[in-house]
């Protein structure tokens, strides 16, 4: 007989904490808990933080249909990629980069275009940046109950971060507002652009 | 203060007792980059006059070159920051710099309209000798990303203050006041074309 749904993955992530070794990969150690210190490694690392803020602006300008699929999307993306890295899935070392790089320039020149994209292809974009910056977080293939916190830390600040701005440009439409958007978005495609520059520039 | 007050303070400063030093990660040049990216575009003068004037311009020419153009040069100015960057050649770039406060002082002080497509490409081209300019010169051992975010933002704010300058375009007084800006930034495009070419 199958055991409930919840066993199982109670299973799981018992089997996966037992694993446990500390999770020290580059997260910032605040003294405050596994939790708070990967909402610090969030809150701390641009190179995150500003693709996040180019999806946020993309998606809350589009509607709140885009906002909410890329919040929970991201998120989502975030913990799975989290998951395979505390779990041993390893990306080369440029990964993180060539994907801020990437996803800046995709986001940043879909919101300077305001392109019109589905809901559903804004979300699947965001899953995939988030997935390639979780396992990139946790790429250290640490597991156990304190990575598990971390990576709860990270996506629940990867949310409310996401909420924060896309709830900025959600309500814009009057058009100066909508332009200021707009030009927000060139210059994070600008980012993008340079930051491309950069790693071209240090191979 | 309330009791509830208290006892909130109370709960909220609690886990400050157990605060550990955070010390894992200290991330160095972080500031230095930033800063340094910021200061980029507005240390030189020459840049400062071009990138202004593309906010006057577009202020001039109203909607939609008044965002259209902000948003061109930046765009564009990364490309040539990518040039910059990965060493390729682009000569000619302090004479094109020059130049870029010249045509657009004069576009100012003219009241040049060409066809909105005209205005952003004049506009895409200085930006890509700026933009080189600022790859090329680069310091070393920056934080990449935080100096190409500070250099981006300085320039984006710059176009703001032309922007903001360039609407007293509403009022007579304020259309002759633009094209004296316009004829000074003309003049220091003058003076600093001299200066490339001697």
């Amino acid at each position: 007989m199958k055991p409930p749904r919840l066993t199982r993955v109670a299973a799981a992530l018992t089997i996966w904490a037992a694993m446990a070794r500390a999770a020290e990969a580059h997260l910032v150690a605040t003294g405050m808990g596994p939790i708070y210190d990967g909402v610090s490694h969030f809150a701390l690392s641009p190179e995150e933080i500003l693709p996040v803020v180019a999806f946020a602006l993309f998606a809350g300008l589009r509607g709140p249909d885009h906002a909410r699929r890329t919040a929970v999307a991201l998120a989502a993306g975030w913990f799975v990629g989290g998951l395979g890295g505390a779990l041993g899935l390893s990306l080369p070392a440029a990964v993180p980069q060539v994907a801020s790089a990437v996803f800046l320039f995709a986001a940043g020149g879909a919101l300077a275009a305001n392109a019109k994209v589905p809901p559903w292809a804004c979300a699947v974009v965001a899953a995939v940046y988030g997935a390639l910056a979780g396992a990139s977080d946790f790429g250290n293939g640490s597991g156990g109950l304190v990575a598990l916190l971390n990576l709860v830390g990270v996506c629940a600040a990867v949310a409310a971060g996401f909420v924060l701005v896309a709830s900025l440009t959600l309500p814009l439409r009057r058009d100066w507002l909508v332009m200021a958007a707009r030009v927000a978005g060139s210059w994070l495609l600008a980012l993008g652009v340079l930051l491309a520059g950069w790693i071209v520039r240090q191979v | 203060m309330t009791r509830s007050a208290r006892t909130a303070l109370l709960f909220g400063l609690a886990p400050l007792a157990f605060a550990t030093p955070a010390a894992a990660h200290i991330m160095k040049g972080e500031a230095i980059g930033f800063v340094s990216g910021f200061e980029h575009p507005i240390s030189g003068l020459d840049h400062v006059l071009a990138m202004v004037a593309v906010g006057l311009w577009g202020a001039q020419l109203g909607r939609p070159a008044i965002w259209l153009l902000p948003v061109t040069f930046p765009m564009v100015m990364a490309v040539g920051g990518f040039l910059g960057l990965i060493g390729a050649g682009l000569p000619g770039g302090e004479i094109a710099i020059a130049l870029s406060g010249v045509a657009l002082g004069a576009a100012v002080l003219l009241q040049a309209r060409p066809p909105l497509p005209v205005a952003a490409a004049v506009v895409g081209l200085f930006g890509l000798f700026h933009g080189y300019a600022h790859g090329a010169e680069l310091p070393p051992g920056q934080n990449a990303l935080l100096y190409s975010l500070g250099f981006v933002l300085a320039t984006g704010l710059l176009h703001g203050c032309g922007v903001a300058i360039g609407l007293v375009h509403r009022w007579p007084w304020g259309r002759i006041a633009l094209r004296g800006a316009g004829l000074a930034v003309l003049s220091g495009g003058v003076y600093f074309l001299r200066s490339a070419l001697t």
